[in-house]
């Protein structure tokens, strides 16, 4: 009784020791022993890594580049003999698996960077609207409104006119244009943070308002965000595939999950393995996203300490 | 009314030697407004309403009233965590009213606050050591190893264990959270301490605890306290001096034990009345004066005497001036215009 008594003494001493360095290093820990956070960690570090790789792998794996084309295989069958056909082939014998791998490379790249300038976007607007409130919010709250308004369809058809698309101009117009849901969901989160009374408390004792907005109001925003992040990515690779298919987005030949996505799905009747590789790799590509945005949640709330 | 304010900050300016801090004419108004985008002002909450007092060095001066009469507003805007509308406050001789934004920061780190809700007031996502440590961070008063030391010094001063520097608030009871934010308020070495009703939110076990530890650290550290609270038994306990807010105003202000013996105000007199006495046999006895109505808005607050619509002793003379706060007898400030 008395030892199990000892015993429990020493491994709560032992848990508070553990998370020494604060919120980032607990979050680690606890990340290391979420299994499914963790394999949607592996899924999407293979994804990047074969995206990364495809220069590589097509020549000395599949021996083919992404454009070369051999009509008289036009609609093969997955077959492993060659190996470039293990994916079957497209409408003109292009290789499916090394259009694969460099289409991750576009739609990866654009969901990534896309998402990380909405997030940058959104929250130094929307936290500095929500906190500084008067007349900056007020030029912040007109501009998402109008922005909001405007069906984002409309937008991007405007900027694909003015510009030629590829992926940098996508990566801007698609980081530039959709911030307006999170600097939202940030401005109305700091609106009730800076009520309260631990942000008092900062005053009292000196803080400076920069600090008050990145130490005390922004950690309690993070792990929401990190999820609207992950949606976000997911979202844009969507977005992407729609763009597309108007001829707005990724333009042949240059491959894009989307775009082959939306190409297979004419010849859906003739070669439906085609719709179902790239439509596998968005469905992957998203659900880890998701489910890393949910385990990095969960990992940043101290309050969930200990309940795994 | 300009007159009152005049004459009462003339009696309480009288021992400016002494004082730490001055208060005069505060008065802090929260606009009422209707409109989105052509917003006018419609009307005023008038939370404080020129006020006078000073807190001397080395003393407690407790506060004390029903809520909504605006005393956690005056700890607030003496520390300046609301700009107020009118009125003086000095702290050591420095105007803080005119202040600007960085060196009112600077200020800070001789004046501190220990607020009500221990839930709320501390941040769920920082440690302790992040709690504790910010105010040392933020005036650069240590850092590294030293800082973490000076962190768990502090917590060994509040009574709590050293090693809890890497826990969350959460973790913690009531009381435990509370002695985190006193050894926050701690971590500057202020001067001056607004306690906002610390221990109203607390287990009445616990209640004694902290008062203690208030005592204990103000004989160690020479701490001045602004003691905000509604109880009148706990005030009486730990004050040097009481003033009685009532609506915006304070109504009376003396040492303790005149202030308890002899109170002139018939608000004061009303509020002691309903305390209890530990003793049945005096308890019987005891005389309560209950009070009729509720306290008015101070959107919109009566005439002359404030409390003249819940008064007794109430005259014409009441509805009409406003009396004025002076000194009926030595340091015993009321404003009544039949004290006693």
């Amino acid at each position: 009784m008395a030892s199990a008594a000892a015993e429990s003494l020493v491994a709560g001493v032992r848990g508070s020791r553990r998370a020494s360095a604060g919120l980032w290093s607990d979050a680690w820990w606890r990340i290391r022993h979420d299994r499914v956070t963790i394999a949607a960690f592996v899924v999407l570090a293979v994804l990047v890594v074969l995206a990364l790789a495809a220069d590589v792998l097509a020549d000395h794996v599949f021996h083919m580049k992404f454009e070369d084309q051999e009509l008289l295989k036009a609609y093969a069958k997955p077959t492993l003999d060659p190996l470039a056909y293990m994916l079957g082939a497209d409408e003109i014998g292009r290789s499916q698996v090394v259009r694969l791998l460099y289409g991750g490379r576009v739609s990866l790249a654009v969901a990534f960077l896309a998402s990380l300038i909405n997030m940058t976007v959104g929250i130094a607007i929307g936290l500095s609207a929500g906190y500084y409130r008067g007349v900056w919010d007020d030029i912040v709250t007109w501009s998402v409104t109008t922005l909001n308004s405007i069906p984002t369809l409309y937008l991007l058809l405007i900027f694909a006119g003015l510009f030629t698309p590829g992926p940098p101009v996508l990566i801007a117009v698609l980081g530039f244009l959709i911030w307006t849901g999170i600097a939202n969901f940030v401005r109305g989160q700091t609106f009730a943070l800076r009520e309260r009374e631990f942000v008092t408390a900062a005053r009292t004792v000196g803080a400076s308002q920069a600090r008050i907005m990145i130490r005390h109001i922004l950690p309690n925003i993070l792990p929401l965000i990190f999820v609207l992040a992950a949606i976000d990515a997911g979202g844009i690779i969507l977005i992407e595939s729609a763009l597309s298919y108007l001829g707005l987005g990724i333009t042949p030949p240059t491959p894009s999950w989307g775009n082959m996505l939306t190409n297979a799905a004419s010849y859906f009747v003739r070669a439906w393995w085609l719709v179902v590789s790239p439509g596998v790799m968005i469905f992957l590509t998203v659900l880890s996203l998701y489910l890393i945005g949910d385990g990095l949640r969960d990992a940043l709330d101290p309050r969930l300490r200990g309940s795994r | 009314m300009a007159a009152a304010f005049e004459k009462a900050r003339s009696t309480a300016t009288a021992e400016s030697g002494k004082n730490l801090l001055q208060v005069g004419a505060l008065t802090m108004h929260f606009p009422l407004t209707q409109g989105i985008i052509f917003q006018r002002q419609v009307g005023a909450v008038r939370a404080v309403d020129g006020i006078d007092f000073f807190v001397e060095k080395g003393e407690t001066l407790g506060l004390v009233g029903e809520s909504g009469c605006g005393k956690s507003t005056t700890g607030r805007a003496i520390l300046q965590l609301y700009k107020p509308t009118a009125g003086s406050v000095r702290f050591e001789g420095t105007e803080l009213t005119t202040l600007g934004g960085e060196a009112m920061r600077r200020m800070r780190r001789k004046m501190q606050m220990i607020f009500q809700d221990p839930y709320a007031s501390l941040n769920p996502r920082m440690t302790v050591g992040n709690i504790i440590g910010e105010p040392i961070e933020v005036h650069h008063l240590a850092r590294g190893k030293a800082k973490t030391e000076r962190v768990q010094e502090l917590l060994r001063i509040v009574g709590l264990n050293p090693y809890f520097t890497n826990r969350y608030p959460h973790e913690f009871s009531g009381g435990q959270r509370q002695r985190i934010g006193v050894a926050r308020a701690l971590a500057v070495e202020p001067e001056f301490i607004v306690a906002d009703e610390p221990i109203s939110a607390l287990d009445v076990s616990i209640q004694a605890q902290i008062i203690n530890l208030l005592e204990e650290l103000q004989s160690k550290f020479q701490l001045t306290y602004l003691f905000i609270a509604h109880d009148l038994s706990v005030v009486r306990h730990i004050s040097d001096r009481v003033a009685v807010m009532y609506l915006g105003k304070i109504v009376e202000l003396s040492d303790r034990q005149e202030l308890y013996e002899r109170p002139l105000h018939p608000y004061t007199q009303a509020l002691l009345s309903a305390v209890p006495i530990p003793d049945p046999a005096i308890e019987q006895k005891r005389k309560r004066i209950i009070l009729t109505g509720d306290v008015p808005s101070p959107v919109n607050p009566p005439t002359g005497c404030r409390f003249h619509t819940r008064c007794w002793k109430a005259q014409p003379i009441c509805s009409e001036a406003d009396p004025e706060f002076i000194e009926q007898s030595p340091r015993h400030w009321a404003a009544c215009h039949f004290p006693g």
